[in-house]
């Protein structure tokens, strides 16, 4: 540990104080923890709705709330999940912290447009909470039509705004991120010796920028039609239902790999980190993120194998989304290989990295169930479907998210997280979450079908296991949450580097000062470079 | 001795405006009509933990086998990773006295080798899985066609016969039987877990959808798209019988077939004023006219279906036949969806020969 061993120093954190500091910021770390702030409350209130989600099933009868409450509990956790949490999660938090690290820049290309990016989330997010308290919204996060245009009894068009608007904070991220790779790369860092970790969220902003405006339009639409009677959707006014679910997936495909590259991207940081190797095939899987981020806009018609598209249609999608498994399973393989012949030590991150190889390794071969078209017939719109994206959204992003801010803590903050009690949450929340979404497979394949807030008798066991499991994943959430804070003033003074780890980030002081380098840093190595960094870390 | 289904409420109730005539007093809410079909359909008890649905059509065994064989490539590959990473994690941990790390990190062979296999397995699975999709969705030419309405939140069923029902379907065993279903109002999904059949039934079209029951018993019928506040109610059994006793079943009902109360309807609103073989100048000829191609004013040629004739009734505008002035007033909003299936299926019955007069 060469710099500093204290948080004497001056840093990012206490260059300057009060409000205003932290809201009129430009420094990407500060707007970093901005967003982790609010994801970290949208988390917890989805969270809760998932935990009412799950006591209501806890019996077949619907008893413990009213069917249009449980319609407006799953719509909500869907909604601040996905639109408010995942898909700010790893890039606007850790994203936003590390890139210019990771490449040697002082900041973003556009600091003042970061900072817009997060009022513009905070935004939405206040329009989605206001619709949450007066009376919530029903249609699910899908928006179908022509429920959600012309039937529903809810604030859709308030919601609606939200989701819109925070869809503008996402294109700003994307357009900042994709201008600073280019641009603001130290000298040296070249594109193939960058961290993979960049790598991947160069392909998530392709997607931030090409998809997010088609989410925006289509949501218009449904707003224009349920004010103005427009007939876009509603056959009734001479639109087509099937229109929406084109253009709703035309952004909500892609927008699964928004979540999952960057996690791919925590992936390849942390596990040559803990294996002490370079990583396995890194062109390759560089170039896998770009595949996915390509293929994912390709596939989004194999949501609608049984809405009445023509066969020819569901073939084409069928064979499309085939393909788009094929650069997810090599980054497995590239992964696992990673380990061969390291040196492998289990510290909490790295615990959360290979619980994410298992489970999105789970999560990718049920797709394929999903991409057989016969089979898909059967599963669609049941819990089959549930499980699979919850092992690649919780399973993989959560996991993921969990193994970067655990890795990165020290960096961020500039102590250590108690490793004793972050190897247990790690291990709690892996069992709890199979506990909780694997008996949902087999409840799928008997037929329920989602959404359902009664249901026959025969599926109470296995829904039963699920809400168990669910009890045991939230105490593995509330865990780090407590632990995390109390290290913040108890936690071990981390120094600039206690992981040992390549990269630039890991170069400079911890916390990092406002300007990130001293002196711009010059690259001479290519990613990943382990066997010239001295071992080793302490095992605990 | 019927499947359990507890949660029924809801649905009867929002029988309502719009809909006459079509309550049907011998369909009930219970399972009478089955009194051999006990051995079947038993209670399940709070003790079992079901892990495999009923297997109850001539397509659930092929998407079963293609299920199994999905579970055994996943079973396969998660095996394979899960023992390389334990394997690697204990192999190669960290401990006193081990060497470095080796910088093993590329390997073209092993890339190609991990990118062809899976190429591999997709396209068969892809092959198969669309073989086994074709079929579902192909109607057999003699499937016997019911008509489906979907509505919140009640599924409304009207056999060619007369018979109808609502939230259940009787269908004889061993023969195909295809539904064809319209939506009043939003989206709904026809699912019948046994069967491995779903279909989405979608407002403004007809879809279709198709099955062979292969065991008499009572199955669930759930609706799968999510349509509103009593989503989970929109429930219902699929009763399939011995064909005897469907054929019972179907006789012991005095309701009007749906081609005598779309001869009714012809006249009621006026169809038969322009359509009526003496006044062939204002409207086409209907007579013989369905499933043969039409050609339209613009010169394209579309075929005489159901979603055809459903369209010229709603929106006549649209589709002009060649010839013709477009004269015809929309009746959109004047009938519902099942009076235009009535509509449709009395439009089927028409041959050139009994001109005006249907099949009976």
């Amino acid at each position: 540990m060469n710099a500093r061993e204290s948080l004497e120093h001056q840093h990012y954190l206490n260059v300057s104080y009060g409000v205003k500091s932290w809201l009129l910021t430009r420094d990407h770390k500060r707007i970093a923890l901005l967003y982790l702030i609010s994801i970290t409350l949208f988390f917890f209130l989805g969270g809760f709705f998932a935990v009412l989600i799950r006591l209501e099933l806890l019996t077949p009868a619907g008893d413990f709330v009213q069917a249009e409450t449980y319609n407006k509990l799953f719509t909500m956790h869907g909604l601040i999940m996905i639109f408010f949490f995942l898909i700010p999660s790893i890039p606007a938090v850790l994203g936003n912290f590390l890139i210019p690290l990771m490449i040697g820049a002082r900041d973003l290309a556009f600091p003042r447009l970061n900072l817009l990016s997060w009022y513009i989330f905070i935004v939405g997010g206040i329009f989605t909470l206001t619709a949450v308290v007066t009376g919530g919204v029903d249609t699910g996060w899908t928006f179908y039509t022509p429920y959600s245009s012309t039937y529903s009894n809810s604030a859709v068009v308030l919601t609606a705004l939200g989701v819109f608007v925070t869809g503008f904070s996402s294109i700003l991220t994307g357009i900042n991120f994709i201008v600073t790779v280019h641009k603001m790369r130290a000298p040296g860092m070249t594109w193939f010796r960058m961290p993979l970790f960049v790598w991947a969220h160069y392909a998530t902003s392709i997607i931030f920028v090409l998809g997010t405006p088609v989410l925006a339009i289509s949501i218009v639409l449904v707003g224009l039609e349920r004010v103005f009677g427009i007939g876009i959707f509603d056959p009734k006014l001479g639109g087509d239902p099937l229109l929406f679910q084109h253009l709703f997936w035309f952004y909500s495909h892609p927008a699964v790999y928004i979540m999952i590259l960057p996690a791919m991207g925590v992936i390849s940081e942390v596990i040559p980190c803990f294996a002490r190797k370079k990583i396995f095939g890194y062109n390759v899987v560089a170039f896998s993120s770009l595949a996915i981020a390509i293929l994912g806009f390709l596939v989004w018609g194999h949501h609608m194998f049984v809405s009445g598209q023509s066969e020819f249609e569901g073939l084409i999608f069928s064979a499309l989304s085939f393909m788009v498994a094929i650069p997810s399973a090599i980054k497995v393989f590239n992964w696992t290989a990673t380990l061969y012949k390291g040196s492998i030590s289990f510290h909490a991150p790295m615990l959360y990295a290979l619980g994410f190889i298992g489970l999105f390794t789970v999560g990718g071969l049920t797709g394929l169930f999903l991409a057989t078209l016969a089979v898909d017939v059967h599963v669609h719109d049941t819990y089959f479907i549930i499980a699979h994206f919850h092992y690649i959204m919780v399973g993989g992003a959560v996991m993921a998210y969990f193994a970067g801010i655990h890795f990165w803590w020290p960096k961020i903050t500039g102590r250590m997280y108690p490793e004793t009690w972050a190897r247990l949450a790690a291990l709690i929340v892996f069992v709890g979450f199979n506990l909780t979404f694997f008996p949902q497979f087999i409840l799928g394949y008997l037929g329920m079908p989602r959404r359902y807030y009664a249901y026959p008798d025969e599926f109470q066991v296995l829904n039963v296991l699920s809400t168990a499991g669910a009890s045991i994943l939230g105490i593995g959430y509330l865990i780090p949450l407590v632990y995390l804070l109390w290290s913040l003033r108890y936690g071990r003074v981390a120094g600039t580097n206690p992981w040992h780890a390549t990269g630039l980030e890991w170069r400079t002081d911890s916390p990092p000062s406002t300007e990130n380098f001293e002196e711009t840093p010059v690259v001479q190595e290519e990613a990943y470079a382990y066997d010239e960094v001295p071992e080793e870390v302490s095992l605990v | 001795m019927r499947v359990p289904l507890p949660f029924g409420r809801g649905c009867r109730e929002a029988e309502g405006e719009g809909f006459t005539g079509l309550e049907d007093p011998s369909s009930g809410p219970s399972g009478h009509l089955l009194p051999e079909g006990e051995g079947r359909a038993k209670k399940i008890m709070w003790s079992e933990l079901p892990l495999f649905p009923d297997r109850a059509s001539t397509i659930a065994g092929e998407t079963d086998a293609l299920f199994f064989a999905l579970i055994a490539i996943s079973a396969f590959f998660a095996t394979l990773i899960f023992f390389l990473i334990f394997f690697f994690s204990i192999r190669y941990r960290r401990r006193a006295g081990r060497p470095r790390a080796a910088q093993v990190n590329t390997s073209l062979l092993l890339e190609l080798f991990w990118t062809g296999v899976p190429i591999c397995i997709t396209v068969g699975l892809f092959i198969f899985g669309a073989m086994v999709f074709m079929r579902v969705r192909q109607p057999p030419a003699n499937a016997l066609p019911i008509y489906v309405v979907g509505k919140q939140w009640m599924w409304k069923v009207q056999h060619p016969e007369g018979r109808r029902e609502i939230d259940e379907l009787h269908i004889p065993v061993g023969r195909p039987v295809k539904l064809v279903m319209a939506s009043q109002d939003v989206i709904h999904d026809f699912f019948v877990p046994a069967f491995r059949v779903k279909q989405d039934v979608v407002p403004g079209r007809y879809t279709a959808m198709w099955f062979e029951a292969t065991k008499k018993g009572e199955y669930h019928l759930f609706c799968s798209q999510y349509c509103g506040t009593q989503h989970s109610g929109m429930i219902g059994k699929v009763i399939a019988m011995e064909p005897r006793d469907f054929e019972a079943w179907l006789a012991g009902s005095t309701d009007e077939t749906p081609v005598k109360a779309g001869e009714k309807l012809f006249s009621r609103f006026d169809c038969v004023n322009c359509h009526a073989a003496n006044t062939r100048q204002r409207g086409p000829a209907l007579e013989g006219a369905y499933g043969h191609p039409v050609r339209l004013q613009t010169g394209q040629t579309v075929l005489f279906d159901d979603n055809y004739i459903r369209e010229s009734i709603l929106n006549p505008m649209a589709q002009i036949t060649e010839g013709y002035r477009p004269i015809m007033p929309t009746f959109q909003g004047q009938l519902n969806e099942e009076q235009i299936m009535e509509l449709i299926a009395y439009i089927k019955s028409l041959t050139p020969q009994q001109s005006g007069k249907p099949n009976p």
